[in-house]
């Protein structure tokens, strides 16, 4: 077995034909076996994903993995780091998954700065439960929950992100490889809460690809430390409107991270409890 | 109780929120440990942070006590308040020192504004003021008094002291409490940290948890020693980032433990199934208040117990105690950490406001036991391998050469998901083994609690925070204590053991509907008399052998 295969399981895959996931998984164990010739054990990495079609990539990785909870994977991949910060903890979520239930563990992990990945598996549309609107969905949208049309506006998720302090905000697209790739590679080597998300079709319920296609285009990431660029990045296309989609990274920065890298000492728990005792006597 | 000299005594202290009591009423407390007494204090509080009326009711004994009495001896009113709500539970020889001129009534006048602006003090420490009052009044050498000051007023310890030899000056001596011959102090914690402390011994490496009263004073307690424990302690955004973050750490091969109140566990139980599927361990302390809802906050309750029985979707082993005592708290917590991680499933520590927030000095001295290494996995790793007990060895990630993979769907020996009939069977009879294991640990003796007159055919019956209060009216009235700390698995044997020979059982439990009563009719049992309080409030000794005595003639 080649080191290739074994990154995979036998469990059968069971996505459509066609979906985005294939891509993210296949840019995922490109960087994974990258990293690995670079000296970063496998055994180092933990997935971490969602509910939905997203999240069956936890069976289908030969990895460390939690197959957790509709919108609880950041809470997860958080104890997880926490618990042993030499672990590359990566998150797997779908938009339902993070932008909605998952939302404000979205935004208090970019807070907080936690040391994590977060790759979103963005097809705009709840897949497994047979193509209800997401957050991101655009405006007018018909699914089996919204036959009329939807009457909200999407969220525009990179604005979000720079609001609530990530410290790596990107977007990627599954039919752009090399560069999905290496923002993988970038999200994951950044030190600090790194967010991409991924813009991908669903093959049954919104298949966007020749839309898409049409309008993405890889920005410059010259400016990629200034914030206010960063914004007006964020502002060309807001998941709604018909305009240029950029991808890439849109801002990168440095901020204390969490955890921070402490040597915990060995106490003697018997010893520990007889002084506290000591002290309330 | 009418003798020379007293073997216990009450005292009561109230005032507005914002005047101290609490830490007032631990400051006596200390006084009477230092004393040599066992201590009992009772705090019950509104919840606002400003006005109102607080009052704690401290009571020490030469024997054991984890109840209160109606009667006190002595009042210490910081508000009129105090004086209109309690006079009247004043024992004949009983007296009040009160701040005057701001209140009026009878007894030790004591101008607490005066003396705390002649040293310059700030108003909060008018509560310094009236426990050397108290000392004065009582009888408490000065030296000893102090030493208590010194040790418990850690911030403008010097303005404290001047302001407390004044008013002990200022007060007269109006009875004599002596020292217990022969006794040392007592170390005096709150419910919430005889828990802590009990998570500590078992062995746990984080604490995850969102401020919710009562559970909260854990979260202060263990955040307060983090750094000297060497543990996480962590408070992220809300209740199912807890549960999810500490399942985090579990996987990661870090005990954790969260705590919350009913209102936080109903967030909890997404996490709590998932915990039953996945088999990540995980301790959940549970501090019961007034419900349903937001309820009544800073009171007490055991209306959660049918609740934490069948919390979350789907059915898994869990382990919960209801610990009633300091040693138990510190025990059942400790024994809750070794359990979930043994046996890979939810533990909980059952209380409520009573427990964790009264405060203690411990029946015996609390023992930390050693315990056994978990077994180690065999190669190549399944994270679900099938075992006779239903119990998988733990490996931890990074391990070379090895996949670890837990998983919140049904799924395969390895981790991986699967949705096949044999495989589902299978799994379900793991979780079962697992079930009937547990039983088979904990169905032991110490499950169940007996006291009072051990042979009595009437038996009062309760679980938690009220035994304190029912073995005190068991042993008045010569009936039967049956209490178990063990509610699930219920510990069948040792309970049939405990109850051989009742003819009569009357339970007491802090809710409406009798919740011990529902899980007893699954195990074949009736109970005669159902006495109920749901008002938040828990009983007294006097209070509840009325009822009893009503039930029982």
């Amino acid at each position: 077995m080649t080191s290739e295969e074994s990154l995979v399981t036998q469990a059968q895959n069971t996505w459509c034909p066609g979906c985005g996931n294939f891509a993210i998984q296949h840019a995922m164990k490109f960087v994974i076996q990258e990293l690995e010739a670079e000296g970063i054990s496998r055994d180092q990495f933990v997935l971490v994903s969602g509910i939905g079609c997203h999240a069956k990539i936890a069976d289908y990785f030969q990895l460390n993995s939690f197959y957790s909870l509709h919108g609880r994977t950041i809470p997860v991949a958080t104890g997880i780091k926490m618990a042993n910060p030499d672990l590359k903890v990566i998150c797997f979520a779908g938009d339902g998954d993070l932008y909605a239930e998952g939302l404000d563990h979205l935004i208090h992990a970019a807070k907080r700065n936690i040391d994590i990945t977060v790759i979103c598996h963005n097809n705009r549309v709840y897949g497994l439960t047979t193509g209800q609107y997401t957050p991101t969905s655009p405006y007018g949208y018909k699914g089996k929950s919204t036959p009329q049309g939807l009457h909200e506006y999407p969220l525009n998720v990179i604005e979000l992100l720079l609001g609530s302090g990530a410290t790596f905000v990107s977007r990627a697209y599954t039919r752009r490889l090399p560069h999905l790739r290496r923002i993988f590679r970038e999200a994951i080597m950044h030190p600090g809460f790194a967010h991409v998300d991924v813009l991908q079709i669903c093959a049954s319920f919104f298949n966007m690809t020749t839309w898409y296609d049409e309008r993405i285009y890889e920005t410059s990431e010259s400016n990629a430390g200034l914030f206010e660029f960063a914004c007006r990045t964020a502002q060309q296309w807001n998941y709604n409107d018909d305009a240029k989609i950029p991808i890439g990274i849109f801002f990168k920065t440095k901020k204390p991270v969490l955890p921070e890298k402490k040597i915990k000492k060995e106490v003697n728990r018997s010893n520990l409890v007889k002084t506290i005792l000591d002290r309330a006597t | 109780m009418e003798a020379e000299q007293l073997s216990e005594y009450s005292v009561l202290i109230g005032g507005k929120a914002g005047d101290g009591i609490a830490q007032a009423g631990q400051l006596i407390a200390s006084i009477f440990s230092e004393l040599g007494y066992y201590v009992y204090q009772y705090i019950d509080y509104p919840s606002l942070i400003k006005g109102g009326h607080n009052f704690c009711i401290i009571r020490a004994s030469d024997k054991p006590v984890f109840t209160h009495r109606t009667g006190v001896d002595l009042i210490l009113a910081l508000d009129q308040k105090t004086v209109d709500l309690h006079t009247s539970n004043l024992t004949t020889k009983g007296t009040v020192i009160y701040d005057s001129p701001k209140v009026k009534t009878e007894g030790q006048a004591l101008p607490i504004e005066e003396i705390v602006a002649q040293f310059k003090g700030r108003a909060i420490m008018g509560n310094t003021a009236i426990v050397a009052g108290f000392c004065g009044c009582a009888g408490i050498p000065w030296n000893l008094a102090e030493s208590v000051f010194r040790k418990k007023l850690t911030k403008e310890t010097d303005i404290n002291l001047l302001i407390a030899r004044e008013a002990f000056s200022r007060t007269t001596r109006c009875m004599q409490i002596h020292p217990v011959e022969g006794a040392s102090p007592r170390p005096l914690l709150s419910g919430n940290e005889w828990i802590g402390l009990g998570l500590l011994a078992g062995g746990i490496d984080a604490y995850v948890a969102y401020p919710m009263t009562p559970s909260s004073g854990v979260l202060h307690f263990l955040a307060s020693v983090a750094d000297e424990a060497g543990i996480d302690v962590v408070h992220p955004e809300s209740e199912i980032a807890v549960i999810l973050m500490a399942l985090g750490f579990a996987y990661a091969g870090k005990k954790a433990a969260v705590g919350t109140s009913g209102g936080g566990f109903c967030l909890m139980t997404e996490g709590l199934s998932l915990a039953g599927m996945s088999e990540v361990p995980i301790v959940i302390v549970l501090s019961q208040r007034g419900g349903p809802s937001t309820g009544l906050p800073t009171y007490t309750a055991q209306s959660d117990l049918l609740f934490t029985c069948h919390a979350g979707q789907g059915e898994f082993p869990r382990f919960i105690a209801a610990p009633a005592t300091p040693v138990e708290a510190f025990k059942w917590a400790a024994e809750s950490v070794q359990l979930a991680w043994r046996l890979q499933i939810p533990a909980f520590i059952l209380s409520d406001k009573t427990l964790s927030e009264g405060i203690y000095t411990p029946e015996t001295t609390p023992e930390v036991r050693a315990y056994p290494p978990l077994p180690s996995p065999s190669y190549p790793y399944k994270r679900y391998a099938d075992t006779p007990d239903g119990i998988s060895p733990i490996l931890i990630p990074p391990y070379k050469g090895e996949v670890i993979k837990v998983n919140s769907y049904t799924h395969d020996y390895e981790g991986i998901t699967s949705e096949d009939s044999e495989m589902s069977i299978a799994m379900v009879h793991k979780r079962l083994r697992k079930a009937e294991k547990l039983s088979a640990m904990t169905d032991k003796p110490g499950a169940v609690i007996c006291g009072g007159s051990v042979k009595a055919k009437t038996a009062i019956l309760c679980w938690g925070s009220p035994r304190g209060v029912c073995n005190e009216v068991a042993q008045e009235l010569n009936m039967r204590l049956v209490s178990p700390v063990v509610i699930s698995p219920f510990p069948a044997g040792e309970f049939r053991k405990a109850m051989e020979g009742v003819e009569k059982v009357i339970l007491v439990e802090d809710s409406s509907t009798g919740q011990l009563d529902k899980i007893l009719s699954l195990e074949g049992y009736r109970t005669d008399e159902l006495i109920l309080r749901y008002d938040g409030r828990p009983f007294a000794v006097e209070e509840l052998l009325e009822k009893v005595r009503r039930v029982a003639s």
